[in-house]
């Protein structure tokens, strides 16, 4: 089984890859991925995580249809989110959904001219290629087939100083086609010194049962003084399989604020790497897991602390429903030379039933002497007093249970910066809770009433 | 209003409400008061429904109707209300929104119309006002980071905006300053009306001073032991427990 994925797989990235700019990367990519073995539950890193509808689903071949259908029309809106958007159906760019801005803002590598090529030469693979020398489980093989597959992918480049006045939105879309197939995915944004953007990835369908498996990778370069606000989320229907992996580098003084959103899927697995390379740079990674019915989604994420002075921030939420499983790993590496680290981890677990699971593991790593670290992980269920007390004020059970799980997680919505994409999220998140509609209408009541923003 | 009759109740398989009995009518103002430990809280958890308070033995009627059966929920639907000793913090949900599905509940239940977002915004402002809490309070969590007395004070909104027929207060005086005192037995004698009874539970005698009792009962050992006019409040101050024979042996 997981032979012949290994074989079908690498005879795809092998056709796929045609692109001369990325020739040197398919070659180290598909020599790696074929020396690689495919995890099982030996493998520490996927030791709760299984890939057994990956490997029994036969993925091997790339979309055949990639059609814009109007479910897909809708999905790409991302609630009216305003952003300069650009679109892939199953890979593929679609030019109709996509804007103008975006396409300014945006190269494909395929039609990158001499000085793009030049930095795509000069940094793809490189903050990927940080992950395999620290040990953490997320230099994994599925890294090594991105690079042996990838044809064609988006780079993003803003200039020294520049700042991006609108977020820009990179929609990758999947759609149902005849046979299960595979789409590979690979974003490399380097910000220049001083630069600033925000970044929102979002990964979704249409409501079709899906039969496609993305393997995305994105690599962040984040120069001095540079910030980036990054928001991945995680929207699939929930047949849709996703390994994906976020790699970022951070330089002096610079600052990656981060959200990641997965709402969970028959196979959900995120690496997140951030690298502090150079001192005085900060970086708060924040997320919510949110599986239900029988889905698998893991996080393992690792903030390589590797000089002085770097502070990080980490919080993760998860709530499990159903059978669900979720996984979090928070691994936060201080080398030696890393004095004078701030790091703080928080992962916070709510089991809304006894047959959901979460297996949650903190990993502090610390080789410098002179350092703040604080960590912690609870699991827990619904509080027996807050359900008390809502029902107490006439508030069914059902509604009680609804209104505190979202609000479990609202804490970190409200906190985020972006308050245009809070508002996109809270009803989609709201609606995730309260299946049914009158359940969660009362979760929108700030908006409603106009309550939010306004200084009473 | 509410008859309580030969109410027997554990909490954790410990006995402790043995045996008692209270009868209120409409419009009728009662207070509870009694040592520590002596189940007045108890109380007013069985009657709102809390699980793991399982009664044993006696019956309690709202309104004519049995509630020990009914759910939580239904209770406060049917116009119970309890002002929590200790309100509970709930971070992540707006006060605004918990009070608006508790609202939009309990009048759904009682055939009143529904209010309209901002007819509720307007209404929940107003109440606000009345027990001085600032309308930023609407937007925080419910609860959450309120200092004791603004936890009463939010206790107190949520019953006018409740408009319950029963209101037990359960120490609803304790943690308050001078100020907020005046300002909650206000907000209580402006619901006082013929329909409308109170269960009022407190440590001192001071606040019947501003909410001016019909009957005033000792709660100790799980049974009322003794009841009297609003002048057993000054005995009680001026005697405290120890001379209510029964306060300490509590025959069964
Ligand atoms: N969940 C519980 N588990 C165990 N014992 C409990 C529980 N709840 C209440 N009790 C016990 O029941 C008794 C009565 O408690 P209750 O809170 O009703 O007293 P009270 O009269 O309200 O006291 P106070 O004046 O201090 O508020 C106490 O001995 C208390 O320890
Ligand atoms: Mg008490």
């Amino acid at each position: 089984m997981a032979e012949q994925f290994h074989a079908q797989q690498l005879a795809l990235a092998t056709e796929q890859a045609r692109n001369p700019l990325l020739a040197a990367l398919n070659a180290a990519g598909q020599q790696a991925f074929a020396a690689a073995s495919v995890p099982n539950r030996k493998t520490e890193a996927w030791k709760y995580t299984s890939l057994h509808n990956l490997l029994t689903g036969d993925f091997q071949r790339t979309a055949s249809q990639s059609d814009l259908t109007a479910g897909l029309r809708e999905v790409a809106t991302l609630g009216s989110l305003k952003a300069a958007r650009l679109v892939f159906i199953n890979g593929q760019l679609s030019s109709e959904l996509s804007d103008a801005l975006a396409l300014q803002q945006v190269t494909l590598f395929s039609q990158a001219d001499a000085e793009q090529q030049a930095l795509i030469s000069q940094h793809l693979g490189t903050v990927l290629a940080h992950a395999s020398s620290n040990n953490s489980g997320s230099a994994h093989l599925f890294n090594d087939l991105n690079n042996a597959a990838l044809n064609d992918g988006v780079l993003i480049h803003v200039g020294k100083n520049q700042r991006l006045e609108q977020p820009l939105q990179i929609s990758w879309l999947s759609s149902n086609n005849p046979q299960p197939f595979s789409i590979t995915s690979r974003l490399l944004m380097v910000l220049e010194s001083g630069a600033e953007a925000t970044l929102v990835e979002h990964y979704a369908s249409d409501e079709q049962p899906q039969n496609s498996f993305t393997n995305a990778l994105t690599e962040l370069v984040i120069g001095d003084n540079a910030r980036l606000q990054h928001y991945r989320l995680q929207l699939m229907q929930e047949d849709a399989l996703h390994i994906g992996s976020t790699h970022v580098d951070l330089a002096r003084d610079s600052q990656y604020s981060a959200f990641h959103l997965g709402l969970g899927t028959r196979l959900t697995r995120n690496d997140i790497v951030v690298n502090h390379n150079v001192g005085g740079s900060h970086c708060e990674l924040n997320g919510v897991y949110i599986p239900q019915n029988q889905q698998l989604l893991d996080f393992h994420t690792c903030i390589e602390h590797k000089v002085p002075h770097c502070t990080s921030n980490e919080v993760f939420r998860g709530i499990m429903n159903d059978k669900a499983r979720a996984v979090f790993n928070g691994r936060i590496h201080i080398h030696p030379q890393a004095q004078k680290t701030l790091a703080e981890l928080s992962n916070k677990n709510l089991l809304l039933t006894n047959t959901a699971e979460i297996y949650t593991k903190p990993e502090l790593e610390i080789y410098a002497d002179d350092v703040k670290c604080a960590h912690g992980a609870t699991v827990a269920q619904l509080e027996e007093k807050a359900m008390f007390y809502m029902q107490s004020r006439g508030i069914s059970k059902k509604e009680a249970e609804v209104m505190l799980s979202f609000g479990f997680i609202n804490e970190l919505l409200e906190a985020l910066p972006h308050e245009d994409i809070a508002l996109v999220l809270r009803p989609l998140l709201a609606h995730r809770f309260g299946r049914d509609q009158s359940l969660s209408r009362h979760l929108l009541e700030n908006e409603t009433a106009g309550l939010s923003g306004e200084n009473a | 209003m509410i008859s309580i009759k030969n109410l027997h109740a554990n909490v954790e398989d410990k006995n402790i409400l043995k045996g008692l009995n209270l009868e209120i009518k409409p419009g009728e103002v009662h207070a509870i008061m009694g040592p520590n430990g002596a189940g007045k809280s108890t109380l007013g958890n069985v009657l709102a429904g809390r699980d793991g308070y399982e009664v044993t033995d006696g019956s309690v009627t709202l309104n004519g109707k049995d509630i020990l059966e009914m759910e939580p929920e239904e209770r406060a639907r049917e116009g119970l209300f309890l002002a929590f000793q200790y309100p509970v913090e709930i971070p992540g949900v707006s006060n605004l929104e918990f009070l608006k599905a508790s609202v939009d509940a309990v009048r759904a239940h009682q055939g009143k119309p529904a209010l309209d977002s901002v007819q509720f915004l307007k209404l929940a402002r107003e109440k606000c006002k009345a027990v001085n809490l600032d309308q930023s309070f609407l937007k925080r969590g419910v609860n959450e980071g309120f200092s004791g007395g603004e936890k009463k004070r939010n206790e107190l909104m949520q019953m006018m905006l409740l408009e319950p027929s029963l209101c037990i207060l359960d120490e609803t005086d304790s943690g308050l300053d001078i100020d907020a005192l005046q300002v909650v037995a206000e907000g209580v004698n402006a619901m006082r009306d013929a329909n409308r009874s109170f269960i009022v539970v407190t440590h001192y005698q001071r606040l019947l001073d501003y909410i001016v009792p019909d009957y005033v009962h000792v709660l100790a050992n799980g049974r009322i032991v003794k009841s009297g006019g609003k002048e057993l409040a000054l005995e009680l101050e001026e005697k405290g427990y120890g001379w209510l024979e029964s306060a300490d042996n509590g025959a069964a």
